[in-house]
């Protein structure tokens, strides 16, 4: 059934991409009171999001203060695990989802090749968003961006005691104290994963594997093991969770080690089978807007792409950060070997 | 006999015939048509489809599939042995001690039953993660130790094992405290009699008794834990290591094993069939033990100064398995960090709030949760009781396969089930998948043999000859089964609904392959939440589900028209 879709997806979509030339990005679109009025006809719109579940109803709640008479279904899991409950579905034939975010740039190749996306652009996408970071045929954009970081609880470890490098993590003294999220569960670490193997090579998470590390699943999840005071270090996880732990109070510094830090882009797009279409399309054009963008940079923490985002000061901006890009197309045929090197070092 | 009462027979219909045939045919497809795609799927290649051998000979050769099934078969035993090592005391002193508090501590521990086992988990993690564990805390800073001293650490396989034995040992306990109750006194009496003290005769005539009692209620706590996936999950992940029940889950992950995954469930399936035949095999040979009927009050013994030790014991069992675990959840409910310390100003609502009014999928969780909940109870029920009935009186030839099929599920373990039932209903042809619908059918498949069990077991004791009666004087069989044998049987029906309907709210382990977004269910929002670290949300969730559950099970014996009984000691 679903596994027979699967690989002959793959093997159409391989052709595909070889022999079709590219579409026309769709004109943009403007948020009419026509697509208002029908987007309220519908009455919600079903949301699946890999971002932090606070943020993400954050998120929501704004949107239905916007839009009064339209309902927000918050489905937040794992990036990879709503990946595995689209794929679930839609080979089901169920159509659940209106709009999907994920923090894994596979996802998104995938989702177009498989005819999974519509293609749409908000006038907002279309004026204000870099060209990277945006499909050219305009299936998705990109909705959010957060790094990857190392941080650690400046209560519990020294500054001269925390690590300033990838490699320091290995040195003995730090064995029993990190945790680090898992790329079978999380985008943002199976993307830092691939670049971090890219950089450092496998033997690194050979040797990270000895450090008896605390596993645990989403990426969402090392800031607040760290804020539970459970382990001082954390290797990877949600910058964006991080920032807002801090606002709370926590007491945790974050280290951008000199050899780069792992960039996780979070796209969003419109399915095509879509069962709120209008909704969906009012929802969509909403996330890139400036409201709900500062939303997300101000509570959320997440980095934005809108140019008008003022960033609160006392975050290190991007621009100062040495960044490490993924390539999406590169990673995409090593994903199955990345997970089966990560239990051979790690355990699960 | 005259004509025309035949003839008053014929003319009335008689629905048995039609019963049997649907119900028949409603079992079988429950029941075989799971098993048939997972078998089926074991043999498919997951490249292309075709038949292949590959699957199975991955279990031998894959290391991570060997070593997920070595671990999980050492936390099995190890979890059976040591419930097996608690709960056999705590019931012979709640049984048969003068033990003060015995009839409450013997209703606390049947009451621990509805804590799901994975929300056991969740509150370990929060008593003795190994940095900031409420035990470790309090430890630390008592003998005024620095961080990096670690009394315990539940991230560990012996962590594990304990955290599940805490949950699963309430099975053992029940069995062998009911055992217990009715060992003849007669026996006890006439050693003592002999001249056997107090010791010799609980060596050489109580225990042996209840031997069977216990070997069953091990083999139950192994197979409980086996096939468990909600506290390995929650336990074994973040500790580096995999069950055979996560294992068979991380197959789900993109791009999906489904033929590696329904060949990895085959051997599960197997183990299983394995201990409910020695299970059966123990309690069959030495069945004259228990089931002999009572002679005389149960003798209790005198504890004299004992009592202390006796008394201190239960009560660090209680503590270690109902007070701690629940009061971690309520503190973390109330606090802002799990590791906060409890003053006026780390209390908050900030959970509550969030759980209740900003987390969207609180309301349809719930709502799906108890709506399911009551439905597989009810229709649980009604074919148990329907079933029994028809193979206690055996009315109809053929009778005995029903109980069969009813009872086979037993035999599939959670996790299985949940991946047959995906192959055979998640595609495009029958699209139960993203349905209440494909629930319900797991849930009534999983439940259907403990309802069956407590129906079959009631109708026993119940003497055809009233039913008779009703058939004389003109009454068909459904309606002699209402009107007559039903309400004999209400606090059997009572209790069995119970039973099935806590089974059904604290389920996770077929659920969790089954939901989708629309289908949420309580247990799976707080497994997401787990993964996403937010303990404080679950805790409020657990304690909403918790407090629900009580409401409702105390509801369902209260209801007038059910006979306001009591729910027994099994349901």
């Amino acid at each position: 059934m679903w596994n027979k879709v699967f690989v002959t997806a793959a093997l159409v979509a391989g052709m595909a991409t070889a022999t079709i030339a590219r579409a026309e990005a769709p004109a943009p679109y403007n948020v009419t009171p026509e697509l208002e009025e029908a987007a309220k006809a519908e009455g919600k719109v079903v949301f699946y999001t890999a971002t932090d579940v606070a943020v993400a109803e954050k998120l929501a709640e704004l949107f239905e203060k916007t839009y009064p008479g339209i309902d927000v279904q918050v489905e937040r899991a794992g990036s990879e695990r709503v990946f595995q409950r689209i794929g679930q579905e839609i080979s089901s034939g169920i159509n659940n989802a209106d709009v999907i975010e994920t923090s894994d740039a596979v996802h998104f190749e995938y989702f177009k090749r498989q005819g999974w996306l519509q293609a749409a652009v908000p006038q907002e996408v279309a004026d204000k968003w870099p060209a990277d970071e945006r499909d050219p045929d305009g299936y998705f954009a990109a909705y959010r961006a957060h790094l990857s970081v190392l941080a650690y609880r400046t209560d519990l470890l020294s500054e001269a005691d925390a690590p300033k490098t990838w490699t320091d993590l290995l040195d003995p003294k730090y064995k029993g104290k990190m945790v680090k999220a898992h790329p079978g569960y999380s985008g943002t670490v199976m993307t830092a994963t691939y670049v971090l193997s890219e950089l450092l090579g496998w033997d690194y998470f050979e040797k990270l594997g000895q450090q008896d590390v605390m596993q645990v699943q989403s990426s969402t999840e090392p800031p607040k093991k760290l804020a539970q005071g459970e382990r001082p270090l954390e290797v990877d996880g949600n910058e964006y969770n991080i920032f807002r732990l801090q606002e709370e109070g926590v007491p945790i510094r974050i280290v951008y080690p000199e050899e780069g830090t792992p960039l996780a882009v979070g796209n969003a797009g419109i399915l095509s089978k879509a069962p709120n279409p209008n909704a969906a399309k009012l929802f969509y054009s909403f996330l890139f807007s400036l409201d709900a963008q500062q939303l997300n940079s101000d509570f959320g923490g997440l980095r934005s792409f809108h140019p008008e985002v003022v960033e609160k000061a006392e975050r290190t901006p991007m621009s100062k950060i040495k960044l490490l890009h993924s390539d999406p197309v590169k990673l995409e045929p090593l994903i199955q070997e990345i997970k089966t090197h990560y239990e051979q070092y790690f355990g699960t | 006999m005259s004509a025309t009462v035949v003839e008053g027979r014929r003319a009335s219909v008689d629905l048995s015939v039609p019963i049997f045939l649907i119900l028949g045919l409603l079992l079988s497809v429950l029941v075989i048509l799971p098993l048939f795609w997972i078998i089926w799927y074991s043999f498919t290649s997951d490249g292309g489809g075709g038949f292949t051998l590959a699957n199975f000979a991955a279990l031998v050769t894959d290391p991570t599939l060997v070593r997920a099934y070595a671990i999980a078969i050492g936390m099995a035993f190890a979890v059976g042995v040591l419930s097996c090592l608690v709960a056999t005391p705590m019931a012979w002193l709640v049984a048969r001690t003068d033990l003060p508090g015995r009839r409450f501590f013997r209703m606390l521990i049947t009451a621990s039953f509805v804590t799901p086992p994975f929300l056991g988990a969740i509150a370990y993690e929060i008593l003795a993660a190994p940095n900031s564990g409420i035990v470790n805390v309090a430890f630390r800073s008592l003998f005024g130790l620095d961080s990096s001293t670690v009394l315990v650490n539940i991230y560990t396989f012996t962590g594990l094992v304990f955290a599940i034995a805490c949950f699963t040992f309430p099975y053992v306990f029940t069995l062998v405290a009911n055992a217990l109750d009715k060992v003849p006194s007669d026996l006890e009496d006439a050693s003592a009699i002999l001249g056997g003290g107090a010791m010799t005769t609980l060596r050489k005539v109580t225990f042996p008794l209840v031997l069977p009692a216990m070997l069953a209620g091990t083999l139950i706590a192994i197979l409980q834990s086996l096939t468990m996936f909600g506290s390995p999950a929650i336990i074994a992940l973040p500790a580096g290591f995999h069950v055979i029940t996560t294992k068979i889950w991380s197959l789900f992950q993109f791009p999906p094993r489904l033929g590696l995954a329904a060949a990895a469930a085959i051997p599960l399936l197997v183990i299983t069939v394995m201990l409910l035949r020695a299970q059966k095999a123990i309690l069959g040979r030495k069945g004259y033990t228990v089931l002999g009927g009572k002679s005389g009050t149960p003798r209790i013994n005198t504890l004299g100064n004992w009592k202390w030790a006796a008394m201190a014991f239960v009560l660090t069992v209680l503590s270690l398995t109902i007070f701690l675990p629940y009061g971690a959840i309520l503190k973390t409910a109330f606090t802002n960090t799990a590791g906060d310390p409890i003053t006026w100003e780390t209390l908050t609502l900030r959970h509550w709030r969030f759980v209740l009014f900003e987390f969207s999928a609180t309301q349809l969780a719930l709502r799906n949760t108890f709506l399911l909940g009551i439905l597989t109870a009810t229709i649980v029920t009604a074919i148990a009781l329907v079933t029994a009935y028809l193979v206690t009186r055996r009315s109809i030839a053929g009778a005995g396969y029903l109980g069969v099929l009813a009872t086979a599920p037993v035999a599939i373990p959670g996790i299985v089930l949940g991946v047959g039932l995906f192959l055979s209903y998640a595609n495009p042809t029958f699209q139960l998948y993203g349905t209440l619908w494909i629930l319900l059918i797991a849930f009534m498949t999983i439940e259907l043999p403990a309802g069956y069990q407590q129906m079959s077991s009631s109708f026993a004791g119940v003497h055809p000859e009233l039913e008779e009666a009703g058939r004389i004087m003109g009454a068909s069989r459904l309606r002699t089964l209402w009107d007559i044998t039903a309400p004999l049987l209400r606090t059997s029906v009572v209790a069995a609904w119970c039973f099935v309907f806590v089974g059904t709210i604290r389920e996770l382990s077929a659920t969790i392959l089954l939901t989708t977004a629309n289908t949420k269910l309580v247990s799976v929002i707080i497994y997401d939440l787990n993964e996403s670290g937010d303990l404080g949300a679950i805790c409020v969730l657990g304690i909403l589900l918790l407090v629900a559950s009580f409401a409702v099970v105390y509801i369902a014996n209260r209801v007038p028209v059910l006979g306001g009984s009591q729910m027994n000691a099994r349901g």
